[in-house]
């Protein structure tokens, strides 16, 4: 019953979200109050249909209802029960549905937190997420029903594969979601602001901290992703440019030039078109993500089952959503206003620059991943686009960046005296060069591509010091300036941990009996012996190894290989002693012939600097969402 | 309305098109280089006689089918009646290769569901399969007089490709 | 007897200072460096989408098995690389294979953030010959004080 109770709600939705959808447009440009009205209604019945349904299906999981196909096909009785709940975003059907249950709830925080905005503003932006709503919701009902029944019903479900039986598997999906679901916000400020013919800069004021959140869930989402297939995968690797991952990545650098964009559009009135057109693409191009990665149009690990007929359908619903809305813009966005006047030697200008490095790089990640497909297309041949290319184009592009991210925050707005900027940095460039000399030195080897690195982050992590050295002369910060300096300390550390990692890390391939040891990086590895282990729903053979440095504080690693029940794929489990200066990373292999077992250490230095600088910069966005202005705002409006 | 804001809308226009022809296209299917170059040479052991070599040599004057097979390939199984229907209308001599296969289990496969090649030769270790180019097995070659190899089929194949592409490529190659 | 007894302690020392050392897995380490390096750039045929250094299904170990022959014969990696694509076609390069099909795939990037900086530079000079510069009155500069001093007691600071 309660599958069906799902399955009604989802139906009701639809019905709903078109009402929210249609009406509240339709009332805002013919001036009918009563049907402005419904927009905040409407959303809270679509969000409380989406819990129910949402609700409904989590149950089936916990249940084991196996006569629920989308149970039967990834979960099983015998798996712990946080990863049978986690199996509901599992596949497609489930991941779709929790799309469209974050969706809602984006939209009534929009709805309940809007008090003070202009009712026709409210009622076209929660027309517009209702429009979108009910696409998704289309969708779903017509090929993607996770409520489908399978009569007569599984004696036990087929699992979800072993890989994602992880704890990273339950938090990634959410968090990205929220990021490219929270894109839409801007998105519907933007077309709000298209439609009402009305494109000042107050939108760009609303939509600002909407975007930050969203820009933060995406941060978080896409390092979650990395960190989990560093530690999941076994070959220590953390990114692969796998069109899956560019597909969240794409987003996230249109969104970064965003988030910018929008600073000058509040501030100085600059901008209004450019800022509306970024952010139609970054929703735009979340949108493509998710045709690309359920439509089978690319090879790649991360593909969901795929099947044409939903592919054809999320083509139309992106084409017409897209479409229309770049026909929008097309007619309406000539009538914007110009903002401020503004020297070539400004903050303005260094922003915009910024901001075409950003696209440009967003643009060239999603030639490289869409190329494959072109050249298949025009019945060329297939090629293949993989690590070797975007590292090759994607790395040079950023390198302007970081030095602009250094001088970009001391310019002022309107006009700047850029050389002035320049001679006061000569101590930032000053120990950039030393730090790009020194640190490969110290490391070891000296290449240019680490020494380039650390120069380019201790560049800009410098000039953050000195920005805030001079704040600290004038006043207290504001929570923004704090957010920006954490979000532009966290690129640095990001870049710190990638040349190190890039550059520095160690790698042996042994076959270890017990007793022996293996060296890498410094530290001393030792095999103590291997034992059969069983698990809940998996039998693993567990390695005990002894790590030390020296001699000096042991601990004991225990990797393993497990075999679970459903599925004929060993699995391996990696044991890694992680630190602030360096994980070491032990993968077991096989059982060799002469009874010893193929083993994989790693030394990688520094690599945990790479999720910790992404934490930083998610970090900087929570700094800035919380800063006084807004703050003020909601303590108004709740008065 | 200014022709540059139609910009975007264009872009977008262009690569909806390419992802709408790309839906029709299956990025695992992987056209093979070897069309039209010289059939790899090898000079190995046959499956049934083992004493007895097999080489693309001595098919040289004849149109020829070569078949990637092996016992433990389930689509291998199913493509089996089809291959046999192929064999049986005599249009050509189909040449088995068993990749990476048992010798008992093989000659076991062709003893139960029939034997459609003229013989099999036995690529142990698969290196003559690395030589064409084998990543899928089943994977159905056309081989020309000249032992140029013009046609390249990936997984199994059906009664449908026997007709539109299979017998018509034969005979087409037989009366150069 | 002493020199024997000197003989013996010495063993015993070298057998228990420390404990044995594994032996690497391949054969020859600096084969191996190299069969990674070249290997990493390719791609595992049947696989969704993984290097053939890293997968383990038994295709991409037989072409491991046959890049390190070949390395052991002592071809070049530009020679590897050909004999791989003379049988799987270019879509086994994960470096796509610089040609005429591919010049807009390595170029594009390039030409676009050259077009991309131009247009900026272009938009820039024409925008600031059409706005005009305002100064403003003494009246509104009092008014702009007013607000401001407000401001900084509210701790808004930018």
């Amino acid at each position: 019953m309660i599958p069906e109770f799902g399955h009604y709600a989802l139906i009701l939705a639809l019905c709903i979200a078109l009402i929210q959808g249609i009406l509240p447009l339709i009332g805002a440009h013919q001036g009918r109050r009563e049907w402005l009205m419904l927009a905040r209604p409407a959303a809270q019945v679509v969000f409380l249909l989406l819990f129910i349904a949402f609700v409904s299906l989590a149950w089936s999981f916990y249940a084991n209802d196996f006569s629920v196909l989308y149970v039967a096909e990834h979960s099983n009785s015998q798996m712990p029960l946080v990863y049978r709940l986690g199996a509901v975003w599992g596949g497609h059907e489930g991941s779709l549905l929790l799309w469209i249950f974050l969706l809602s709830i984006w939209t009534i925080l929009v709805a309940q937190l809007s008090k003070a905005l202009d009712e026709f503003m409210v009622a076209r932006v929660i027309g517009v997420l209702g429009l979108v709503t009910s696409g998704l919701l289309l969708f779903v009902l017509t090929t993607s029903n996770p409520f489908a029944r399978l009569l007569p019903a599984a004696q036990d479900g087929r699992s979800l594969n072993p890989l994602l039986q992880d704890p990273g598997l339950v938090f990634h999906p959410p968090m990205l979601y929220m990021g490219y679901v929270g894109f839409s916000v801007a998105f519907a400020f933007a077309i709000a602001s298209l439609l009402s013919g009305r494109l000042d800069a107050a939108w760009a004021r609303w939509s600002r901290p909407w975007t930050t959140a969203a820009w933060v869930f995406l941060t978080l989402g896409i390092a979650l992703g990395s960190w989990w297939a560093y530690y999941e995968l076994g070959w220590g690797g953390w990114w692969f440019w796998d069109p899956v991952e560019n597909a969240s990545f794409i987003p996230w650098l249109v969104g970064t030039a965003l988030l910018h964009s929008l600073a000058v559009t509040e501030k100085r009135g600059g901008f209004k078109s450019w800022t509306v057109l970024l952010a139609i693409t970054a929703f735009s191009l979340s949108l493509l993500g998710t045709f690309l990665v359920r439509s089978g149009v690319l090879t790649s690990v991360h593909a969901f089952a795929t099947d044409p007929k939903r592919g054809i359908f999320i083509l139309i619903f992106l084409s017409l959503v897209v479409g229309s809305s770049l026909a929008l813009y097309a007619w309406r966005a000539p009538k914007s206003t110009m903002g401020g006047k503004f020297s070539l030697s400004s903050r303005e200008t260094l922003i915009l620059l910024g901001n075409v490095f950003l696209v440009v790089s967003a643009g060239s990640v999603l030639l490289g991943t869409l190329y494959p497909l072109l050249i298949d297309a025009l019945h060329l041949g297939k090629i293949s686009v993989g690590p070797p290319y975007f590292n090759s184009v994607f790395v040079p592009i950023m390198i302007p960046l970081l030095v602009l991210m250094g001088i970009g925050p001391w310019a002022n707005w309107k006009n700047t005296d850029l050389l002035a900027i320049i001679k006061r940095l000569w101590i930032a460039g000053v120990i950039a060069i030393i730090a790009g000399i020194a640190i490969p030195l110290i490391m070891g080897e000296f290449t240019w591509l680490a020494s380039i690195g650390f120069l380019l982050a201790f560049w800009v992590i410098t000039s953050g010091c000195l920005q805030l050295i001079r704040q600290a002369k004038v006043g207290k910060p504001t929570r923004s300036f704090i957010g920006m300096q954490f979000a532009h300390l966290g690129i640095a550390v990001f870049v710190i941990g990638v040349t190190m990692v890039g550059a520095y890390q160690e790698e042996k391939d042994v076959r270890m009996l017990a007793g022996e040891t293996v060296s890498v990086g410094g530290y001393q590895i030792q095999l103590e012996g291997v034992s059969s282990v069983p698990g809940p729903n998996y039998n693993a053979m567990r390695g005990t190894f002894l790590l030390s440095k020296n001699g000096a504080s042991p601990t004991t690693l225990y990797p393993e290989k497990r075999s679970y029940f459903s599925s004929s794929m060993p699995m391996t489990e990696a044991a890694i002693d992680a630190g602030l200066t360096r994980d070491i990373y032990v993968s077991l292999g096989e059982e060799l012939d002469d009874k010893s077992w193929a083993v994989r250490v790693y030394y990688k230095p520094f690599v945990d600097w790479i999720w910790g600088g992404c934490l930083l910069m998610a970090l900087g966005g929570i700094f800035a969402i919380s800063d006084k202005r807004y703050r003020m705002k909601l303590k108004r409006q709740a008065s | 309305m200014k022709a540059k804001f139609l910009i975007p809308l264009l872009l977008f226009i262009i690569l909806v098109v390419f992802l709408a022809i790309g839906l029709n296209r299956d990025p695992h299917e992987v056209p093979s280089p070897l069309i039209n170059k010289p059939a790899p040479a090898f000079d190995i052991a046959q499956l049934e006689q083992p004493n007895k070599n097999f080489s693309p040599a001595s098919m040289k004057g004849q149109v020829w089918i070569l078949n990637v097979w092996a016992s433990w390939c389930v689509a291998c199984r199913e493509e089996h009646p089809v291959l046999v229907e192929l064999a049986n209308s005599q249009i050509a001599p189909v040449i088995g290769l068993d990749y990476k296969d048992k010798r008992e289990q093989a000659l076991a496969m062709l003893a139960t569901q029939g034997n459609p090649y003229t013989l099999s030769a036995f690529d142990a270790n698969g290196r003559v399969g690395i030589d064409y180019g084998v990543y899928g097995v089943p994977e159905t070659y056309i081989i020309d007089k000249a032992g140029i190899i013009r046609f390249k089929h990936i997984g199994p194949i059906n009664s449908q490709l026997l007709n539109q592409k299979i017998y018509p490529l034969v005979s087409e190659l037989k009366k150069s | 007897m002493k020199s024997l007894f000197w003989i013996l302690l010495t063993c015993v020392c070298f057998n228990t200072s420390f404990a044995k050392d594994a032996a690497p897995l391949a054969d020859d380490p600096v084969i191996e460096q190299r069969l990674i390096s070249i290997s990493e750039e390719m791609r595992c045929l049947v696989c969704q989408n993984e290097s053939l250094a890293g997968s383990r299904s038994e295709l991409a170990n037989d072409l491991r098995r046959e890049i390190r022959t070949l390395i052991q014969e002592g071809k070049s990696d530009d020679q590897i690389r050909s004999f791989m694509v003379e049988r799987y076609g270019d879509f086994v390069l994960y470096r796509p294979p610089v040609k005429p099909i591919t010049w807009l795939l390595w170029i594009g990037p390039f030409v676009i953030l050259i077009i991309g900086i131009a247009i900026l530079l272009g938009y820039l000079r024409r925008r600031n010959q059409g706005i005009p510069s305002t100064t403003l009155s003494a009246a509104d500069n009092q008014k702009i004080d007013a607000l401001l001093n407000q401001d900084k007691r509210d701790g808004l600071n930018d």
